[in-house]
């Protein structure tokens, strides 16, 4: 199976109204209606989700892992960014 | 002269069933992975169409058959499912034929039986319309892809859709039994199904551009027992576990 003929295509569910799609797998398939149809078949037999969508993988634009370094790294330093160093009152409740 | 409502459910059931098992022929041998999950998914739907309809014939029956004795341990004379759906595999494009004639039907006659004034009948009708949506769906693309591919799957599909044209025919059938029944407003008037089957393959065909067939002499029998050879193979392998184990479960 050529790869030219079946691309690869990207599957992301929405488990429930209110939540966003989310990346579960990847499949093969001619065109965009039978994406959808395989990843019906392949990705919600046990009642995964309520929406799917299909991205043709070579659409997607993705970030070298040689950059991590770069990109992700300065992140690691600055802990402060993450919201525990705050007194949450408790009238505020579950956050 | 059985309880024409066990016989109904029972033609239904079989149906499902012999084509359910069918397609779980595919299983192992499918010609990509997502398609081999597709087609047991379709088996699955069928299959269970098919409980329904046996726990629903056993009841009304009341006989003391269940699912598995209807299931199991009835020969192919005793079996009332259409010739259409026993008919083997074939390639992938008879197959797709075979489910699209298939299921084109049975959406309108799923949905005609939501229906029903028997409450067990209307609420099979109900969930295993969406079901067969889906899998005309499904048929329905595959053939307008292989029609409309290359030389190759263009010629199978139209093979496919010729070969399997004159079996037809017997789903838009109504014998007496059934004719009593859709009086009464428990069954389907599968006649009067005919113009939107027309119309949903012919326009199917024709985004496939493939030719459909002319209406000529068609096959008939199956919801008398009288089979094509293929069922007996079919039964011979789906009844072994249970002929050559009575009971066994696990």
């Amino acid at each position: 199976m050529s790869e030219a003929k079946m691309p690869l295509w990207e599957v992301f569910i929405r488990a429930r109204g209110g939540l966003a799609h989310r990346h579960c797998g990847s499949l093969h398939a001619a065109d965009a209606e039978m994406a959808l149809q395989a990843a019906r078949d392949v990705y919600t037999r046990r009642g995964e989700g309520v929406s799917l969508w299909v991205v043709p993988a070579a659409a997607i634009t993705a970030s070298d892992p040689a950059d991590e370094g770069p990109l992700f790294e300065p992140a690691l330093s600055k802990i402060y960014r993450h919201p525990t160093f705050y007194d949450v009152p408790d009238e505020v409740g579950h956050m | 002269m059985p309880n024409p409502l066990v016989e109904y459910a029972l033609r239904l059931a079989d149906d499902a069933l012999i084509l359910g098992h069918r397609l779980s022929e595919w299983s192992g041998r499918a010609p990509m992975l997502e398609e081999e999950l597709a087609l047991a998914n379709i088996a699955l739907d069928l299959i269970g169409e098919a409980r329904l309809l046996y726990q629903h014939a056993g009841a009304v029956e009341g006989a003391g058959r269940d699912e598995d004795m209807l299931a199991y341990l009835r020969d192919a004379p005793e079996f009332r499912n259409l010739l259409l759906v026993e008919q083997p595999n074939g390639d992938f494009a008879v197959t797709i034929a075979r489910q699209l004639f298939f299921s084109a039907f049975m959406v309108p006659f799923w949905r005609a039986l939501g229906g029903s004034r028997e409450p067990s009948l209307a609420a099979i009708g109900a969930k295993a319309e969406k079901e067969a949506a889906y899998h005309r769906r499904h048929a329905a693309e595959w053939l307008i892809r292989l029609g409309d591919g290359t030389a190759e799957s263009s010629g199978r599909a139209q093979e496919a859709v010729d070969e399997l044209w004159i079996y037809t025919g017997e789903m838009f059938e109504m014998d007496l039994v059934e004719q009593q029944l859709a009086a009464c407003g428990a069954a389907v008037d599968r006649a009067a199904l005919r113009p939107e089957w027309d119309r949903s393959v012919s326009d199917i065909l024709a985004q496939a551009t493939l030719r459909r067939p002319e209406d000529g002499w068609m096959q008939s029998g199956g919801r008398g027992g009288r089979h094509s050879e293929h069922l007996g193979h079919l039964l011979a392998e789906m009844q072994f576990l249970q002929r050559a184990y009575p009971g066994a479960s696990w």
